[in-house]
């Protein structure tokens, strides 16, 4: 009993700890103007800076970049859209911003041209595959239409023709 | 017995030509494509198409909110492209605003400032911090360098009279003294 009473004193120093560790941690994640990182990297993750190419604007290390995302914070504090801070930066910073191409003009082939091709591209596969297993050369005179399979009684009959014509030869 | 080959069924010769047009229209856009983006900055002795310059407020050019290049006609400009967030940009911000105090009572050049992908915030305690007076703004929609094809700040376009390109340098300026040795090559 004694040393569970000693260590009382410990547990209560721990849990005040743990409290204040997870005080800390709040007050962090919730920066500045209750806007949360995860709201602005939410964003800052479809936008891409033009002066690093290729890296997406909520992992982008530079000082632009950090900038912009404080830029972002900033505008979600002050109650802008997701829809208005993109439209913010494309305005000031062009459509190359975006991690989509927007769906105007000639952006509109990226859009298009892919699934048409790929659709094409299964099309001609189909057309050739169907081709390869149709038979093309057909003999004349035998009155077969080209690529209709011979029932077994045809072949029978062809069969039987043929052989009667054998046994007449000989 | 003769033997007689069943011609194809084949895709009709219009649907052919449309396909090979649009293969060949599709090269042709990627290739003028990438010969643009081969290019690189423009070059001495090009002609600058004439180009829009929004100016922050406090910056602003005999009150004007915005210039165009066309309005210095018969003047040398000094476009200088910078960014809050350039370090090396830094190093000739001072020389730059130096240059301009010496030019500005001739009226002959003008010193205009592009500010590249920045933050209006940032861009306005910059020009504080370096003292800086001459016609400032952003590059709106970065239309201005690309149409330059900048690679990077800083970048200075010196563009005479005409409204040529005569002289592009990338990277800070050393001194003073090399703004002004440019900058008179084109002074009577």
């Amino acid at each position: 009993m004694n040393k569970i009473f000693s260590r009382k004193p410990l547990r209560i120093t721990l849990f005040a700890l743990l409290l204040f560790a997870l005080a800390f941690t709040a007050t962090t994640v919730f920066a500045q103007d209750g806007v949360t990182d995860d709201e602005v990297n939410a964003i800052a993750k479809e936008l891409y800076c033009p002066v690093c190419e290729n890296t997406p604007l909520d992992v982008c290390p530079t000082e632009a970049c950090r900038q912009w995302r404080e830029l972002i914070r900033l505008q979600l504090s002050q109650g802008m859209t997701e829809e208005e801070i993109k439209q913010y930066f494309v305005d000031n910073y062009g459509a190359r911003v975006l991690s989509e191409p927007p769906r105007t003009g000639l952006n509109w082939l990226i859009y298009i041209l892919p699934p048409a091709m790929i659709l094409a591209g299964a099309f001609i596969l189909f057309r050739s595959f169907r081709a390869w297993t149709k038979p093309e050369v057909v003999e004349a005179g035998s009155g077969e239409e080209r690529g209709e399979a011979s029932s077994p009684a045809e072949v029978d009959d062809y069969v039987a023709r043929f052989e009667e014509e054998l046994k007449k030869r000989k | 017995m003769t033997e007689t080959t069943i011609p194809k069924r084949g895709v009709p010769l219009w649907v052919q030509i449309i396909i090979w047009v649009f293969i060949a229209a599709l090269l042709v856009l990627v290739g003028i494509t990438l010969n643009k983006r081969q290019q690189g900055t423009v070059q001495p002795g090009d002609k600058i198409p004439d180009f829009t310059l929004p100016l922050f407020s406090g910056y602003e050019y005999e009150g004007k909110s915005e210039v165009k290049l066309s309005d210095f006609q018969g003047k040398v400009v000094v476009l200088n492209f910078w960014a809050s967030w350039c370090k090396p940009c830094e190093q000739e911000a001072a020389e730059l605003e130096e240059a301009w105090q010496f030019y500005k009572p001739g009226g002959q050049v003008i010193f205009l400032g592009a500010d590249y992908v920045d933050t209006e915030p940032e861009a306005r305690a910059y020009l504080k911090k370096f003292g800086i007076t001459f016609a400032n703004g952003p590059d709106m929609g970065t239309k201005i360098s690309q149409m330059f094809r900048i690679r990077g700040v800083p970048e200075t376009y010196f563009i005479d009279q005409t409204g040529e390109l005569y002289y592009v340098k990338v990277g800070p300026f050393v001194s003073v003294n090399e703004i002004k040795s440019i900058v008179d090559q084109k002074l009577k």
